[in-house]
């Protein structure tokens, strides 16, 4: 019964978007429009031929593994496919050429960089965060998920998103709001999905046997509810016709530029820190096999962040419309924040402590420490970043790239392999990973790769600063925009080399997983055989 | 009073000061005497449930036999 209703459903999307193409007043909402006539196509043969068949039992004793599987792969995929954008786009910069014009305007800087962000922040990074946090809450509340198929509505859902943003990217549909770019019905999407999430995520706690929630799911709550609220504010607008994708905002001025930073600089906190200490306060104890350092710490590294980072967003607004007090409370904020922070850190690589020993032999946990030290590290050079006269010396300059890239590239980057390593070999039945030294080589290729990338933006980022500042004796100034264009050149090469490294590090990485998938011989897993 | 500076007071007087309260508070909650044993038994979760038979198998499996997974 519950068939035919679903046919029915899908049945007057596919009208919709069939009349939608028809109407379309852009190019990115036509293709949106047949993109979702084909989703909802396959979706109504597939409904129909399941319609009236002998239902196939599901077992439901075990964890639902099969969405982390499916989120493992996808976490991988859009890893390369971000990687890769990025060395395009790096090379773009280094070489105009490359903004092929044949190609355009669809494959120039401008409309590839969103593409880029969005594939590693929120495809590679979402897709890692929703794998892992649907794995982390079953084994943290010995439940299985909470809510049956919506865990597979919410992973389609979230990738049909992705495949949303990223063409509209690409055909020119942007709300030009940095880090939220989709539109406004790709928005209403994701808040769907969104809260799909929660509910699978807070079902599952709310049936949990352990009678205490592991610190590891309050930082995930954390993200997923923040990022529900930062999302529904910042993406208030109203668009100008159903059949297209311009929408317009009801924020404007400073206020809008305030409401952005507060949204852009908490997604970071929220999506980018919370979301992936989360993983962290799972995977290094498992990894290390000991539990984690301090769980008092981590109770007041939860608590202190969550108070503090929410205020921090003003400091991307220094020397702005915005009033001084605002931005002073935007630093104040910033800097208090770095003692969490360390606290953190801290408290992960103290985990390690009486395992030491591990660092020689197992390159999972090397990689750990790595992810770690880069936390520690951009989460010092944040706040320094963030005190007003630094600011006016580094904003706008590549610095605040090379700063976004240690933490996205050594912090998120590599606490993410570590999952993926980590989670491979148990969820598909292997003893370990197929080849360790192919994941030595992901560690050293990865590492010497952020280094070139960081150390050459310093160079960049501060000398182009100081060239933006200097005045000559009559107070002119000196340099024009493209005398600093040019000085970056050397620089801009050694960080698309750093660029490549990493790129190359990830193809190791994906050929390993497919490896373990596909061949090695099948082992019970010394821990966690999948139940499913 | 207009809105905002209705908002702007509240939100610097009280507000913070309740802010404030409770984050002092949960840090003193963390500190509560018999908190110990409850963290070190809430720390040792990710070494337990790694494998999910069925909903009252596992209940007795867990109070039977001691946990070795986590030394692996």
């Amino acid at each position: 019964m519950l068939n035919y209703v679903k046919l029915m459903v899908l049945g007057v999307i596919m009208l919709f978007a069939a009349v939608a193409t028809n109407f379309a007043r852009d190019i990115a909402y036509q293709t949106h429009a047949l993109i979702i006539l084909g989703v909802a196509f396959g979706m109504f043969i597939w409904v129909l031929r399941n319609t009236d068949e002998p239902g196939v039992r599901i077992d439901t004793n075990g964890y639902m593994d099969g969405v982390v599987r499916a989120g493992v792969i996808a976490t991988g995929f859009w890893g390369i496919v971000g990687f890769l954008v990025g060395v395009i786009i790096a090379f773009q910069l280094a070489f105009p050429a490359l903004n092929l014009d044949w190609a355009q305007p669809y494959a120039n800087f401008g409309r590839l960089r969103p593409l880029h962000t969005s594939a590693v922040v929120f495809a590679f990074g979402g897709n890692a965060l929703i794998m892992s946090s649907f794995y982390i809450v079953q084994r943290t509340c010995g439940a299985r998920l909470w809510g049956g198929n919506l865990a597979w509505f919410v992973f389609w859902g979230y990738n049909l998103f992705i495949v949303l943003a990223a063409t509209g990217y690409l055909f020119g549909a942007t709300q030009s709001k940095e880090y939220a770019e989709p539109e406004w019905y790709i928005d209403i999407w994701l808040t769907i999905v969104w809260l799909a999430f929660l509910a699978v995520y807070l079902g599952t706690i709310f049936k949990r046997k352990e009678r205490h929630i592991y610190v590891a799911n309050w930082f995930l709550l954390s993200f997923i509810i923040t990022v529900a609220m930062l999302h529904l504010v910042n993406n208030i607008s109203i668009p100008v016709s159903i059949w297209g994708s311009k929408s317009v905002q009801l924020f404007s001025g400073v206020q809008d530029a305030m409401t952005q930073w507060w949204y852009g600089h908490n997604a970071v906190g929220f999506f980018l820190t919370a979301g992936f200490l989360g993983m962290m306060y799972y995977f290094v104890p498992k990894q290390a096999g000991r539990p984690v350092f301090s769980y008092k710490l981590s109770i007041i590294h939860f608590w202190a962040l969550i108070f503090l980072y929410i205020w921090a967003g003003p400091h991307h607004l220094h020397y702005t419309a915005l009033p001084d007090w605002a931005s002073t409370l935007g630093m104040v904020f910033s800097i208090i924040l770095w003692m969490p922070s360390w606290g953190g850190m801290i408290n992960g690589l103290m985990t390690l402590q009486g395992a030491w020993d591990k660092l020689r032999t197992d390159p999972i946990i090397r990689m750990m420490v790595v992810s770690l030290a880069f936390y520690g590290m951009s989460t010092f050079e944040g706040p320094v970043m963030s005190i007003r006269a630094i600011n006016s010396l580094s904003h706008y300059t590549d610095w605040t790239i090379g700063h976004v890239h240690s933490g996205a590239l050594g912090w998120n980057g590599m606490i993410t392999f570590c999952a993926l390593y980590f989670l491979t070999p148990r969820l598909w039945g292997r003893a370990s990973m197929y080849s360790m030294s192919a994941i030595n080589w992901h560690f050293w290729l990865a590492t010497i790769g952020i280094v070139l990338y960081a150390a050459s933006m310093w160079v960049s980022g501060i000398m182009e600063g100081l060239m933006w500042r200097e005045v000559d004796a009559q107070g002119f100034l000196v340099n024009s925009f493209a005398d600093t264009v040019i000085a970056k050149y050397p620089m801009y090469i050694v960080r698309g080399l750093g660029g490549v490294l990493y790129l190359v590090g990830g193809l190791i990485m994906a050929w390993n997983m497919w490896m373990t998938i596909r061949g090695g011989e099948k082992v019970a897993a010394p821990v966690g055989i999948p139940s499913t | 009073m207009s809105t905002y500076s209705f908002l702007r007071e509240l939100a610097d007087s009280w507000v913070l000061l309740a802010l404030t309260l409770f984050f002092l508070g949960t840090i003193v909650w963390a500190y509560r005497p018999g908190s110990r044993e409850i963290h070190q038994d809430t720390a040792d979760i990710p070494f337990r449930n790694d494998t999910l038979i069925a909903a009252d198998v596992q209940v007795e499996a867990e109070e039977t036999a001691p946990n070795t997974e986590g030394k692996q």
